[in-house]
């Protein structure tokens, strides 16, 4: 059993506070990603988690304990770090051993624990070289079997694979997501890779500026964001985003007209906007098709980028925004085509003036099993977001 | 296909370089050469005859006889001894001090880029200028600053150069050298990578075991390269000893430098003072010997 609970931390430098009041719930055995943009604060976060950074104020309680004062090695924590950070002179085993050696385990006992983690890892040839010896997944692994043999409660991840090249990275993330299956152990992982965030998390963590943007599953965050940031930060390509006018608001949605003569019905709640009101349609990329009988945009193609399996259109439409568009690999598009765009309002998401989303009349059925907890949270957040 | 047409002339421009290179590295070569083989062959010209400059019509062919005269002197093993003992020593201080310092230095602490300037600078002060501070405002048994505060707490003044003439000597290198073994250190421990230590502290590591296991591991290789450094200017020390003790009181602070500008420029024995320096040569090769030794085990890691 091992949950951490963060409550309202604060985070302040001499000039600047960087973690605004952090409210956190991360429960047993749960895989949790920080996700955001460079400098938003989740390295900070982590940091803190482990004990690395001060906190200004607020409670961090693991297991319940307050863990604020209790020094790193104490908290019953493990961190890998974005660099490995493994020691130069120590071999693969002395490495993984350091802790226990720290601890004054007998040579003997604390060799025959870090060969048994090595076999999880399969670094069992590797125990007797030298960090410099190894390549780049290998001293991954050796950092991850640093973090094993202390037992720890919770694991601690700092962007661990972005020093890693592109396949190695895929190999080591499937790597990574079997031994959170086979440990069942808390992690919590910072990255700013969303793709990582996606695959990895049980829930993922949006931090934006010092605070959190969103909380929830991987497909929550995808297909009910909760504001502007949210929606354009995760998916790729970005979402698209539109100024719209609401033309009509009625129990089964809220219709917008788009640049032209067009207009879309999305079904959203009623009673967040009204009739005249300025709001901002979103789309994503891969739910905008091209579809001659029923095109609610034409627009002229600027770019073409063929990845083969896909193609991704970027198409100038009236009224100058840029939407961008994916297709399929066979595609004839060619660029300054004028192309008909569809816009299916299932698929829409509508934020009003603040940027905050319009919650959706009906929930993607994914995500049912969260609404309930979904919208017990929205109600606690609800002050906050006032203020 | 493709490789073997492009290794092809690659070969050929190869080759070509080497050819075209002797005659730039050449003129260097030479000029070495000269600088170091001629003064060395002429000192073993002159360490195998009889030559004293008091009587300079009179020499001849001595063969080894100046080696065997030398190694039979007492003063030239008392010599080889001080050398070691102020080589030794002088490196342990300034080393430990050094790597001390190095750590000190390295913390964040009000007006530390003054008191860096500060550590450092003695090595900017010149040997002999350094020596005669020491010999006559520090030292010094009767208006030395040493001496007044001895006095003023009740225990009379110690007189340094007649009392602990060798310990004198050393503290005055020591004081000279341990400002250029922080800075190489300094910039050592700066190139630590931070998350290590941050590692280390979840590892469960406090603060000394941190800078047992992982600072003094990381400074292995600095520490060496500076202890080579050191030595081959210590085994030379001479301006420090010729403005405090001159060698005295006996011979109880003359290194090997100092017995052979005794030999030479005292007793105006060429002969003896180049045979002497010959010992000199030999002496630093068997330490060279053991310290690159030291140095190829660390650059290792």
């Amino acid at each position: 059993m091992s949950t951490v609970t963060l409550r309202d931390i604060h985070k302040t430098y001499v000039d600047a506070e960087v973690i605004i009041g952090v409210d956190l719930d991360i429960n047993d055995g749960e895989f949790v990603v920080f996700v955001g943009p460079s400098g938003c604060g989740k390295s900070t976060l982590l940091r803190m988690i482990a004990g690395l950074e001060e906190i200004t104020s607020g409670d961090l309680l693991i297991d319940g304990e307050r863990m604020n004062d209790v020094p790193p090695d104490k908290r019953g924590l493990a961190m890998v770090f974005q660099t490995y950070a493994l020691y130069p002179h120590m071999t693969v085993a002395e490495n993984m051993a350091f802790s226990l050696r720290l601890a004054g385990m007998p040579k003997a006992k604390r060799y025959e624990r870090a060969k048994e983690v090595a076999r999880i890892l399969q670094l069992e040839p590797l125990l007797d070289r030298k960090p410099r010896a190894l390549s780049g997944g290998q001293r991954q692994r050796v950092a991850i079997g640093r973090a094993l043999v202390r037992n720890p409660k919770v694991f601690l991840f700092d962007e661990p694979l972005s020093n890693l090249d592109a396949a190695l990275r895929v190999q080591m993330r499937i790597e990574l997501a079997s031994l959170h299956d086979s440990l069942q152990s808390t992690m919590i992982y910072v990255t700013h890779d969303q793709v990582e965030a996606m695959t990895l998390a049980d829930k993922i963590v949006v931090l934006q500026g010092g605070v959190i943007e969103q909380v929830g599953s991987p497909l929550e965050l995808y297909h009910h964001p909760r504001n502007l940031f949210v929606a354009g930060f995760i998916g790729s390509p970005k979402m698209n985003f539109l100024p719209v006018t609401v033309t009509a608001v009625n129990d089964f949605g809220t219709t917008v007209s788009l640049p032209g003569e067009a207009s879309v019905t999305i079904p959203v709640k009623p009673g967040y906007v009204s009739i005249g009101d300025r709001a901002t349609l979103g789309i994503r990329p891969e739910h905008l098709q091209i579809e001659p009988n029923h095109a609610e945009l034409t627009g002229e193609v600027l770019v073409v980028e063929r990845l083969g399996g896909e193609t991704f259109l970027y198409v100038k439409i009236m009224g100058g925004d840029t939407l961008t568009i994916q297709t399929n690999g066979d595609n004839t598009s060619l660029v300054h085509d004028r192309v008909p765009i569809a816009i299916h309002g299932d698929l829409c998401h509508l934020f009003d003036q603040q940027g905050e989303a319009i919650p959706k009349a009906r929930r993607h059925h994914l995500t049912l099993n969260e609404s309930q907890e979904q919208e017990a949270h929205e109600q606690s957040y609800q002050p906050k977001l006032n203020y | 296909m493709s490789s073997t047409l492009a290794v092809q002339p690659n070969q050929r421009t190869s080759s070509k370089r080497q050819v075209s290179t002797l005659p730039l590295v050449g003129p260097s070569v030479v000029v070495l050469l000269i600088w170091m083989i001629v003064p060395l062959v002429m000192t073993l010209w002159f360490s195998l005859q009889h030559l004293n400059l008091l009587n300079p019509d009179n020499n001849s062919f001595a063969g080894l006889s100046n080696y065997i005269a030398l190694l039979s002197t007492p003063a030239l093993w008392i010599s080889i001894f001080n050398t070691l003992v102020l080589v030794g020593s002088v490196l342990v201080i300034t080393i430990g001090l050094g790597t001390l310092l190095a750590v000190l230095f390295n913390e964040e602490f009000w007006g530390r880029s003054i008191a860096r300037l500060l550590a450092i600078a003695p090595f900017f002060v010149m040997p002999t200028v350094s020596a005669l501070i020491w010999k006559n405002m520090l030292m010094h048994p009767v208006n030395g600053l040493f001496a007044y505060i001895t006095r003023s707490l009740g225990f009379g003044a110690i007189d340094w150069f007649a009392q602990y003439p060798m310990l004198s000597v050393i503290l005055i290198v020591s004081w000279e050298w341990l400002p250029f073994a922080l800075l190489i250190l300094l910039t050592a421990i700066q190139s630590q990578d931070d998350e290590q230590v941050e590692a280390a502290r979840m590892d469960g590591a406090k603060s000394l075991a941190i800078f047992r296991f992982i600072t003094l591991p990381h400074l292995g290789r600095a520490i060496a390269v500076l202890a080579m450094i050191e030595t081959i200017f210590f085994l030379t020390i001479f301006a420090e000893i010729f403005v405090t003790t001159s060698g005295g009181p006996g011979l109880a602070t003359t290194n090997l430098a100092y017995f052979i500008y005794l030999r030479a420029l005292f007793e105006f024995d060429v002969g003896g003072a180049s045979a002497a320096g010959l010992l000199a040569v030999i002496l630093a090769n068997i330490v060279a010997i053991f310290l690159m030794r030291i140095v190829a085990r660390n650059l290792d890691v």
